[in-house]
Order: structure tokens, then C-alpha cells, then sequence
């Protein structure tokens, strides 16, 4: 066999678990999945001329050789993975990267949730509880229908709790109020980790903080590389510079500078929407 | 000493005009005719004891293939460059050829060396087109590849490439394994398309595959597939050429503002990804009004002659030391400022300035003056006290040095590294801790040269033969 081999992934299934704006997909990617742990992600392209952009590994199934991915459709990059469908082939997929989660079996463990990163917390709430640990697993959204993987978060915590901005399901309100509450109430929790919108993330940071508790986020910086080598990613953790695709994603909550984080976050908003805009006024799609 | 009175000056390279050129991506040096090649090739004295080879890290045979090239056997040219230089048409366009072969030529001392750089990119251009498998095998074809005998290459830069070219010739199966989507290492993701076009490295690897090598992309060593895993696949030995890309910061307030880039993130978003072309493409690129570039090497300068092709109005290059001390190849040097690039030399970077909505709008720096000399005989920079001035910029680019890549490095704990955070390898062999593991090329030395990575993926993959009995 001669020549140029990319590592490329065919999706096996896809599912709609929001419609019109969170997706599921079950890609055969042997290589991936048997190396996979919690709290690693992936590169992917998915045109020549589409940028690399990075989803967690929501799941991996190494006997199968399949991991799974959750999007949010934000911009153009995941608005064009969308286009894709069982069968079709994504161009370019490369993990999985950043540092796994530390598990360890430490007691009880609260995995916070918000939004699409429900699903990448699913990975390593997973994790915890394989490790032995009791998972209380604490989710919300804006509202009922957008709330990911209650059932197979229930698989294997041991409570899942919910909040909803409107009251539609679980306790009215934000996850933070559910895990003051539950800090209070509960002496034993050992660990607490929180993915989802960097506002989340921040007062989960402020909640656990006077509870002493170690409390781990997974950053989502822009990324270009994902190896280290370009920096784009960087965050503040301690006053000092980290690369989140290589020193993290997750980082000690109460040491980020999540103002930082949001402020860079921003950095290309013009040039994204640009881009969303052209793409959908080729694709006659509302953006 | 007739001929010495005969000498004539360096036959001048034809060059894109400097105000067309900083405005396109297109090659700026043009590339000798056959006339202008073998009029340069005729100020060779063809000495008895050539001198020039020895300042090659590669020991090309500068003497016989420019006596080549006067006779006009441009064939017989490239196999004499190709029997130690696995990728010449790169060398003749990156090699600072001032310090090196050119710098030991016995013409040097007049001023006007033979242009041996430009003569070894002529021959190389030239002959790709025919067929370069004759020059490794002697015939059409290029493959003779032994199924049994796999070797791993890590990394596709220059050390990897040479390793690989060098194997496959001997008829190992090499697989080389890279993590991004292309290959190439920094000729493809660092050095822009007006120093060293795409085809060229294209070509290259083209020629590798002829060859039988697989290329493998997407696959980062460590995270994909692990050292170990490579030899209970059956691999006989493997190649560590992963670089040194890991971008440093200063540690100065402001690094983080919107508008501040590593050169390595600049040149990733427009050599590898093609932001140039945004929104065509889907990675954009801050375009920089009034960009301010910090550094004095090839990379500080690749990334100021960059921002003044997607269109800066002013482009200034901030270095610690004076002119005479920048580190870049001297063409580059002459290149940028024929192109209209700034030069505020002696400052040094003290803070970026923002708005208030996290945008960079300008750079403090001190003024410096040199001191005593310092270890290694430069005389150090040392700050002027209170003499702080600003400049305006909306984008700084940081091309202040850069460390090891980490990746592969922290998931294989069993490699030794010396105290810079580089492998610790054999200087004789390259050989690591891990036997029948090798490592060459940045991740060895830290950043360097292209044909120095080159000699140690060389000086790699011939251990690698001889302990596979092939040599
Ligand atoms: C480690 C990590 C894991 C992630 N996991 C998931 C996941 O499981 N599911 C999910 O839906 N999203 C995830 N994200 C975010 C996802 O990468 C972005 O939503 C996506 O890149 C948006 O691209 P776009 O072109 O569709 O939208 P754009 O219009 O380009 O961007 C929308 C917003 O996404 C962010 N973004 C843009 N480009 C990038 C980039 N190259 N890298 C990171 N963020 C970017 C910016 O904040 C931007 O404002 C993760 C991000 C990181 C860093
Ligand atoms: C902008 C710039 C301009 C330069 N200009 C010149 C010049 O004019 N002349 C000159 O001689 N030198 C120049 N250099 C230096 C020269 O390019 C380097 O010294 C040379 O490329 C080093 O080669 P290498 O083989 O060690 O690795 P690199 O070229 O750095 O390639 C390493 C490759 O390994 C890949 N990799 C990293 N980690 C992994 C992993 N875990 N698994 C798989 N793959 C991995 C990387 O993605 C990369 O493609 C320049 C460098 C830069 C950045
Ligand atoms: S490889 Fe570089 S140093 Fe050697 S002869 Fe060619 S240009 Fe000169
Ligand atoms: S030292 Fe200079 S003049 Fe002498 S053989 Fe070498 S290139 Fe020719
Ligand atoms: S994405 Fe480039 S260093 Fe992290």
C-alpha cells in the first residue's frame, strides 16, 4: 500500500436528541475508541477548506470501536457536520487529545451539567462511577425539552437531579442552587465537576469555593492545532499561562480566570457570524 | 593568480519587484535560467581541497555538482546533491547558506562566494520533472520494499522525511505518522508559500510515496497509538521527529488581549489552514492594521512579511539587540526591509495595552543599550532606565522562541530528556533510552535549522539500517 492515509471516521448512527439544535453521532473510529477516557476530545474537519474544531468524547465503546459526539449547532462548522448522515464520512478526525480526567475513588462526586455539556460530563460522571465512586449527577437547561441524557445519566449515578430555568422539570431555577444545596445538606462530597457555559462554570466555581470542595471544569478554548503548538487555546489557571488542549481541558475551577476565558472566547465573533451568514444564505437556512 | 583578477560578481537572482510581491503570496525569489546557472556554476574554482563541503551539514558534494552543472549534465547534478540531500529543492531555498557551505567557500573571503544555495535549488527544480527514482535506484521504479522490515516515522518534517527517504531506499516499509491533516512539519504549517511553495514539499513527498512510504495523518503519536504499541505491531524501530512548536510567552501583562498571537497560531491559521482566503475558507485570521512583531529570527520575519501581504498598513519588527545581531537568515533580513518592513531594534517589550473590551490597541517597550558582553561574547541588551515609549498596534505577533512539543513526550515517561525538556539522544546515533528508538531533528537540539533536522534524521535512519543488517 502506497501513499496518504488520513485517519478517517464513517458516522454509524445519528441522532436528533434537540431538534434543530443538539445532535448525536456514533462514529467508527477503532483507533479512538479504545484509547479514549474521560474528559478527552477530538479535532475534527469536515470540508478542505472547514476548520478543525474540537468535541468531547461523550462516550467511547472500545469493543465496538465507536465513540460518541453531541453537538450544539453554534456556526458553520457544526452547521456542516450536520449536513452529514449515517454512512457519510467525516474528512478529518484526530484524538483523542487533551488529559483525561483524574479519577480516583474518592466517595461521593457531584457531576454538574449545563446545556450541550451534559453530554461531555456524561464521559466522566461515567468514569467516576466505574471507579467506585457515588455519582450524583446534577443537570439543567432552560427548559425540559432541552435537557440531554437524563436517562442514561440515571444508568449508573446514584441521583440525577435537575434544574430548569422555567420550572418545566425538576426544581425551578439554576444547577447551582440544586448543588448549594446539596453541599449543605451533604458532608461527604468529595469532588465536584462542572461542564457547560463558562458562566455556569464560573458560579459553580463560586458555590463549591467556600465548601473547600475540589472542584475540576473543562474549558472549551478556541482551538487551532490542539497539539500545543499555537497557543490560541490559552487560559489563566493561577496566574499563569495553560494550554487547555494540553494541559487541560479541566482545570482546578477555583484557580481559572473565567473572565479571561470569556473575553477570548469572543475574539472572532465578527468573522464567525460572517461566515454562519454566507453559509446560510447559500444553503437557504435561516441563521 | 589569474583567475582570481577574472573574478566575476554572484550572478543575481531574479526577483519578484518588492511592492508587487508584499502583495501576493506568489515566490519572491524567481529561480536562475539554465544561462544564469551555468554562468554562476563557472565562478567555481573547482579547488583541489574544496572547502565548501565541509560547511554542509548534509556534506553535499558542492564541487562535483556544480561541475555538473557547467557541463550541462543536470542529471548527474541532482544525483550528486540527492546521494546526501534527501530534499534539495527545500535546502537551496531555506539553508543559511551564509553560514554554512557558502561561508567556507574559498571565494568567500572576496564578498562573492558562489551562490551554491541558489545553484542547488536550480538543479533540483529542474530535475524534478524528469524523474527523480533514477537517482536513488538507478531506474524507473522506486519501489524495492521488503514487507518484513516496518519502520515507524513520528512527525513529518525535515528529520522524518530524510529518515524515511533514506529507508525506503534500502527497501524498508516506512510509515510515517503525523498529527495534523497535512504533512510537512514547519515547510508546510511555518514557512509561508513565498519563501518555499507548497509543490515544493509537495514534490517531495510525492517523490516519498513513489518510493513506498505511507503517510498516515491525523495520528498523534502518544494519543492515537503509543511508542510500545508500534513494536507489537510488528515495527523493527521508530523515528521521534515531532519538533519543537510549543510557543513561548513573555509573561508581560496584556498577553492574552485579543490581537496577540504566538507566530506559530499567525502562520498555522494562513500556511496550514488558509485563512488568507476567509471567508472562502473557514479559518479566519485577525488581518492587523498596525501589526508589531516581537523577535529577530526566520520566524519573527516570516511573520512580518505575512501581515504586509493581507494587507497592514505598517509592519514593525521589535528586537532586543541591534540589526547586526538578528538571528534570521540574511536574505530574509534584506527581503523584509526591501518590503517595506519597520525595524525598531534595541526594545524590549514591557506591556500590551487594551480597551476595555479586551482588544489590543498598542505595545510599551523599553529602550536598550548594549552592555557588557555576555557568556557567549554578545554584548548583552541592558534597559535604559525610564526610557518607555508606545506603539500602536492592533495585532502583535510573538515569534519569540519556542520549546518542545509535549505531547508525545508526556505520554512516553520513559524517554530521558536533558534540562531544557529536550530527548536526551545519542549524539553518535540518535538512539534513545528506548532501544531501537530514535529522535532527531528540533525535539532533539531545540529549534534549529532544516538541513541540521535533516542530518539527524540522516544520521538516525543509517543506525537504524546497519542494526537491521541492511548496510
Ligand atoms: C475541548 C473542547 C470540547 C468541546 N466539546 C464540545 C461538545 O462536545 N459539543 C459541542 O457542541 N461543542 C463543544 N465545544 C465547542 C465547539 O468546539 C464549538 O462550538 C465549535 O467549534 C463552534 O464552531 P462553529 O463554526 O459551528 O461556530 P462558530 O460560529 O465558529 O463559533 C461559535 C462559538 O464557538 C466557539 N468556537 C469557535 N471556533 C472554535 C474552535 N475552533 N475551537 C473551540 N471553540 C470555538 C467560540 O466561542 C465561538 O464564539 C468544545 C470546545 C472545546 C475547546
Ligand atoms: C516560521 C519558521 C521559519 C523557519 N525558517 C527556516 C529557514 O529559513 N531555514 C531553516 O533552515 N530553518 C527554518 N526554520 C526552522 C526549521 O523549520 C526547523 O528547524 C525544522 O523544520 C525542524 O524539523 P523537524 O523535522 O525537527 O520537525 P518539524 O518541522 O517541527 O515537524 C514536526 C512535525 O511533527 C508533528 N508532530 C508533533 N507531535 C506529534 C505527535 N505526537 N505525533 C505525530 N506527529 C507529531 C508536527 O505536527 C510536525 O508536523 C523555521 C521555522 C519556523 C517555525
Ligand atoms: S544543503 Fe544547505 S548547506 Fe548544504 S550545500 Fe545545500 S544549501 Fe548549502
Ligand atoms: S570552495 Fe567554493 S570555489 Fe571551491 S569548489 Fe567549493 S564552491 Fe567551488
Ligand atoms: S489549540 Fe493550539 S496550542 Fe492548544
Amino acid at each position: 500500500m502506497t501513499g496518504m492515509e488520513a485517519l478517517v471516521s464513517t458516522i454509524l448512527k445519528k441522532r436528533v436528541l434537540i431538534p434543530g439544535r443538539v445532535t448525536e453521532m456514533i462514529l467508527d473510529a477503532p483507533e479512538i475508541a479504545v484509547k479514549a477516557k474521560p474528559g478527552n476530545f477530538v479535532i475534527l474537519r469536515v470540508a478542505e477548506d472547514g476548520e478543525r474544531f474540537p468535541l468531547t468524547i461523550a462516550d467511547a465503546d472500545a469493543g465496538k470501536g465507536t465513540i460518541t459526539i453531541v453537538y450544539l449547532v453554534l456556526g458553520k462548522s457544526t452547521a456542516m457536520l450536520d449536513t452529514l448522515g449515517e454512512g457519510d464520512a467525516v474528512l478529518d478526525l484526530c484524538g483523542p487529545l487533551g488529559r483525561a480526567t483524574d479519577i480516583r475513588k474518592v466517595g461521593t462526586v457531584i457531576c454538574v451539567g449545563g446545556g450541550t455539556g451534559i453530554a461531555a460530563m456524561h464521559h466522566i460522571a461515567k468514569g467516576h462511577a466505574q471507579a467506585g465512586n457515588k455519582v450524583v449527577s446534577i443537570i439543567g437547561a432552560r427548559s425540559a425539552d432541552l435537557l440531554l441524557f437524563e436517562e442514561e445519566l440515571s444508568k449508573f449515578s446514584h441521583e440525577v437531579l435537575i434544574a430548569t430555568d422555567d420550572g418545566s422539570k425538576g426544581q425551578k431555577g439554576f444547577v447551582t442552587q440544586v448543588l448549594k444545596e446539596r453541599l449543605e445538606s451533604d458532608p461527604d462530597v468529595k469532588e465536584v465537576v462542572a461542564v457547560g457555559p463558562v458562566p455556569m462554570m464560573r458560579a459553580v466555581a463560586e458555590v463549591t469555593r467556600p465548601f473547600g470542595v475540589k472542584t475540576v471544569v473543562s474549558l472549551n478554548s478556541i482551538m487551532v492545532d490542539g497539539i500545543g503548538m499555537c497557543g490560541a487555546c490559552r487560559v489563566r489557571v493561577d496566574d499563569s499561562i495553560r494550554f487547555a488542549c494540553v494541559d487541560g481541558p479541566e482545570f482546578d475551577a477555583h484557580k481559572v480566570d473565567f473572565g479571561e476565558l470569556m473575553m477570548r472566547l469572543g475574539s472572532y465573533v465578527p468573522q464567525e457570524k460572517q461566515s454562519y451568514k454566507c453559509y446560510c444564505e447559500c444553503h437557504g437556512k435561516e441563521s | 593568480m589569474a583567475k582570481k583578477a577574472k573574478l566575476l560578481p554572484r550572478v543575481s537572482m531574479p526577483m519578484q519587484d518588492p511592492h508587487v510581491r508584499s502583495g501576493n503570496f506568489n515566490e519572491v525569489a524567481l529561480g536562475y535560467t539554465l544561462e544564469q546557472a551555468q554562468a554562476e556554476a563557472r565562478r567555481c574554482l573547482q579547488c583541489k581541497n574544496p572547502t565548501c563541503q565541509a560547511g554542509c551539514p548534509v556534506e553535499v558534494d558542492c564541487k562535483a555538482f556544480i561541475h555538473e552543472v557547467v557541463e550541462g549534465r543536470l542529471d548527474e547534478a541532482y544525483k550528486v546533491i540527492k546521494a546526501t540531500n534527501s530534499l534539495p529543492a527545500v535546502c537551496g531555498r531555506v539553508c543559511p547558506q551564509e553560514k554554512q557551505c557558502e561561508a567556507r567557500c574559498k571565494l568567500n573571503p572576496t564578498g562573492q562566494p558562489v551562490a551554491i544555495g541558489r545553484l542547488e535549488r536550480f538543479v533540483a527544480d529542474s530535475y524534478y520533472a524528469v524523474n527523480p527514482c533514477d537517482a536513488v535506484t538507478g531506474g524507473d521504479d522506486c519501489k524495492l520494499l521488503r514487507e518484513d522490515l516496518k519502520v515507524a516515522c513520528v512527525g513529518s518534517g525535515p528529520s522524518s522525511l530524510t529518515a524515511a527517504g533514506y529507508l525506503a531506499a534500502l527497501g524498508v516499509s516506512v510509515t510515517v505518522f503525523e498529527a495534523l491533516h497535512e504533512v510537512g512539519g514547519v515547510l508546510t504549517y511555518g514557512i509561508p508559500e513565498f519563501r518555499l511553495p507548497k509543490s515544493i514539499v509537495h514534490t517531495e513527498v510525492e517523490f516519498l510515496k513513489r518510493m513506498g512510504v505511507v503517510f498516515k495523518t491525523n495520528w498523534v503519536v502518544g494519543k492515537t497509538v503509543s511508542i510500545q504499541d508500534f513494536f507489537t505491531q510488528g515495527y523493527k524501530a521508530v523515528f521521534i521527529g515531532v519538533g519543537a512548536g510549543l510557543p513561548k510567552f513573555l509573561n508581560i501583562p496584556g498577553e492574552s488581549l485579543l490581537g496577540v498571537y504566538s507566530a506559530n497560531e499567525y502562520l498555522t491559521r494562513v500556511n496550514l489552514m488558509r485563512g488568507y482566503k476567509f471567508p472562502e475558507v473557514d479559518t479566519p485570521v485577525a488581518a492587523g492594521r498596525q501589526v508589531t512583531v516581537l523577535g529577530g529570527g526566520n520566524v519573527a520575519m516570516d511573520a512580518a512579511r505575512t501581515a504586509l501581504r493581507l494587507g497592514a498598513e505598517k509592519v514593525t519588527i521589535v528586537y532586543r539587540r541591534t540589526k547586526e545581531e538578528m538571528p534570521a537568515r540574511l536574505e530574509e533580513l534584506e527581503h523584509a526591509l526591501e518590503e517595506g518592513v519597520c525595524l525598531e531594534n534595541l526594545a524590549a517589550p514591557v506591556s500590551f495595552n487594551g480597551d476595555e473590551k479586551g482588544h489590543l490597541t498598542g505595545l510599551t517597550v523599553q529602550r536598550m543599550e548594549l552592555g557588557e558582553p555576555d557568556a557567549s561574547g554578545r554584548r548583552k541588551p541592558v534597559p535604559v532606565a525610564g526610557a518607555f515609549f508606545d506603539i500602536p498596534t492592533d495585532l502583535a505577533i510573538l515569534g519569540i522562541g519556542t520549546g518542545p512539543n509535549q505531547v508525545l513526550l508526556r505520554e512516553t515517561p520513559e524517554l530521558t530528556l536533558n534540562k531544557w525538556g529536550y530527548i536526551q539522544a545519542d549524539p553518535e546515533t540518535g538512539e534513545t533510552e528506548i532501544p531501537m528508538v530514535f529522535a532527531g531533528g528540533d525535539i532533539v537540539t531545540g529549534a534549529a535549522t532544516v538541513v541540521l533536522a535533516m542530518g539527524a534524521g540522516r544520521k538516525s535512519a543509517r543506525e537504524i539500517a546497519r542494526r537491521l543488517g541492511l548496510l
